[in-house]
């Protein structure tokens, strides 16, 4: 066991990957020379060449056109978004071609590829880099949208993300590089399918990913102390949904709380809510629950950011509200 | 009218040029026209859908270029994409299939006509956002040498050819693509079709700089302007340039002035261009010339290329039988294919 942070644990899986397949590939900005905006690649193009850890003009559509071409033609390119923000500029690309490709072409071409970096909201980065924006590419086909929220999981799932034969968004947290954990010595993968059960209980279910996980844990240990046991899952697949894991839950606790840092309108919650009264509406004893950020720019003040996202009392007071009030 | 730009001047009785070489060339150029004229004919006559835009008159670029190219290159395209499919390899018949959106279609009746693709011919597809194809051609262009210098296999000399229109380069991927490709020195021919028109928009209305060769001078790469009515002329270019791909000295722009026989798309009414300019392009009709060329330079006679387009003409309704008589997509297989799995 090493205690590792995350954004060297991310740095593990990258390595450990272009060592074990040589057509994996880095690309974007500063990735190589200057090692990433997080050091998730710092000094690999030491050990893999210019070639291997291509830092990239900026120009976000055409290199993210250029990962799908390498994809095409049987590479596996690692996509580096500085910040997941500026996928925005290469919105045609995942969705059109990185997405939809595969399907219009009938099954000629598969686009294993990976597009992965820092989202989330950060410390008043201001609206730009502060964006929220994993919800606007759920409706894509053929996108695979996993979110990592600890040491452990960013490790394994990244590994499982180069692997797999399909694209993947994979989103880190802004706030998250910094985790500690300590990881095995051995390689370990974890499935990008599985949502993992971070508590098991009997009372409530909250759904959640990436840095609200930790907001939620805050909350539980307050909810802990009155008498309330509540299960948490952390998504980890935001597309597809893993119902497997959250339908048993569902059917045990009959009451939902969605817990996102996505905003409210067209959310991956909103997802999920229709998913659920889809599916598992005869087992609710209560509407499913939303706790949103704000349908507003990330502002640029620190105590009206705070107010953007949703904070660890907000749920507390929530799920306490849901159970002892039986709403 | 805009005044005419005198089209660059060619010897082509100093290129060689083999009989089988030329009857290749022919054939291509034939095919093209004829499977046009019948998608033209199957359209009206209801029997196919969407948009569908036809590639005749510019039969010598594809024919020019991809003729100059071997199997194993790639070869990306855009929404005008049947005749460069048809040049890269992919059967008629698949890509008649495919317009009748079925499943024996090179793209299994899901693409359509602006979506062809084919993974064993390298046809990278059919891309119908303008300039969406360009960072994609780069990128099968960087696997090639990707796999030459990062993974040391010499013989991954792969060449991939970039088509696009006169309306593409006033876009950012065109100009960003062209950077990064002169940047690594990548294997990729860009010709751009200048056909003179986007859809109602004129070249010299769109662009600032309507010699679009010149573009290639900022990124230091060679850039080329190429009589496009002259399947010979486009043929010596692209040589030249594959030539130098494969060399690793990197990309070429060619600028093909072409011309569209049709309307943009065979609904466009095709309103805004004048008759005087239509004549004068149909005047140039390539596979006319090529014809003339033949004949000149005693490689084929006039039965021989009869005896091509008879047959070219059974193959074009051999495809259209095969297409008419094929099995639509079964609808259990919807959601076929979002996935690498299914």
């Amino acid at each position: 066991m090493a205690e590792t942070l995350m954004f060297n644990a991310l740095r593990e899986a990258i390595d450990e990957e272009m060592a074990r397949d040589q057509t994996v590939f880095v690309l974007g900005e500063d990735v190589g020379h200057y090692g990433g905006s997080y050091k998730v690649t710092k000094d690999l193009y030491q050990k893999y060449g210019d070639l291997r850890v291509l830092d990239t003009p900026i120009a976000e559509n055409s290199f993210t056109g250029m990962a799908v071409g390498a994809a095409m033609t049987g590479l596996r390119p690692i996509i580096e978004g500085m910040n997941m923000g500026f996928l925005l500029l290469a919105f045609n690309q995942i969705a059109n071609n990185a997405g939809m490709l595969r399907y219009t072409s009938g099954g000629n071409f598969k686009i294993p590829m990976v597009i992965r970096g820092p989202g989330g909201v950060g410390r008043q980065l201001g609206a730009e880099h502060s964006q929220r924006l994993e919800a606007y590419f759920q409706a894509v086909p053929g996108l695979k949208i996993v979110a990592c929220s600890t040491a452990y999981n960013a490790k394994g799932l990244l590994k499982s993300a180069i692997r797999d034969d399909n694209p993947v968004l994979f989103f880190e947290h802004v706030l998250l590089y910094n985790l500690k954990e300590d990881l095995p010595n051995h390689e370990y993968l974890v499935p990008l399918d599985r949502a993992e059960v971070v508590r098991p209980g009997k009372d409530v279910t909250i759904l959640t990913y990436s840095r609200m996980r930790h907001h939620v844990m805050q909350a539980v240990k307050g909810l802990v102390a009155k008498g309330i046991d509540p299960e948490v899952i952390d998504l980890i697949s935001l597309k597809p949904l893993d119902f497997d894991t959250i339908g048993p839950s569902i059917q045990k606790t009959h009451r939902v709380i969605v817990v996102e840092e996505c905003m409210r309108t067209g959310g991956i919650g909103a997802e999920i809510t229709a998913s659920i009264n889809d599916r598992l509406f005869d087992e609710l004893d209560a509407p499913v629950m939303r706790l949103s950020s704000q349908d507003i720019p990330t502002p640029y003040n620190g105590k009206l950011e705070s107010l953007t996202i949703v904070q660890p009392k907000q749920i507390e007071a929530a799920v306490e509200k849901m159970v002892t009030l039986k709403v | 009218m805009v005044q005419e730009r005198t089209l660059p001047q060619f010897q082509a009785q100093k290129t060689e040029l083999s009989v089988s070489e030329a009857r290749v060339i022919y054939e291509d150029m034939v095919l093209g026209r004829f499977f046009e004229d019948k998608c033209a004919e199957m359209y009206y006559r209801g029997k196919m859908f969407g948009f569908v835009h036809l590639y005749n008159g510019q039969e010598a670029v594809s024919s020019g270029v991809i003729k100059a190219m071997r199997s194993d290159d790639y070869v990306c395209s855009t929404y005008r994409d049947h005749v460069h499919a048809l040049s890269a390899g992919v059967p008629a018949r698949q890509v008649m299939a495919e317009l009748f959106g079925k499943e024996t279609g090179c793209s299994r009746g899901r693409g359509g006509s602006m979506h062809l693709f084919s993974s064993p011919h390298n046809m990278l597809g059919g891309f119908a956002f303008i300039g969406e194809g360009i960072p994609v051609a780069l990128g099968a262009a960087f696997q090639s040498r990707y796999r030459r210098d990062a993974l040391g296999q010499a013989d991954a000399d792969q060449v991939t050819a970039c088509f696009f229109g006169d309306g593409t380069t006033n876009n950012g991927q065109f100009f960003e693509c062209l950077n990064m490709a002169a940047l690594w020195k990548l294997p990729i021919l860009f010709v751009v079709e200048n056909n003179k028109w986007a859809i109602g928009m004129a070249h010299e209305r769109a662009t600032s700089q309507p010699e679009i060769y010149r573009k290639a001078s900022v990124f230091g790469m060679p850039g080329v302007e190429v009589d496009g009515m002259d399947v010979m002329a486009v043929r010596t270019v692209a040589q030249a340039a594959v030539a130098r791909a494969r060399a690793g000295e990197g990309p070429t722009l060619i600028e093909c002035l072409t011309y569209r026989f049709r309307g943009h798309s065979l609904a466009d009414p095709d309103e805004l261009r004048s008759k005087e300019e239509k004549d004068t392009w149909l005047a140039r009709d390539p596979i006319k010339r090529f014809e003339a060329y033949l004949l000149e330079q005693k490689l084929l006679e006039e039965v021989a290329l009869k005896e091509i387009r008879d047959r070219i003409q059974g193959a074009i309704d051999d495809a259209l039988s095969f297409a008419e008589e094929s099995p639509e997509p079964n609808p259990d297989d919807l959601y076929k294919y979002i996935f690498a799995e299914d």
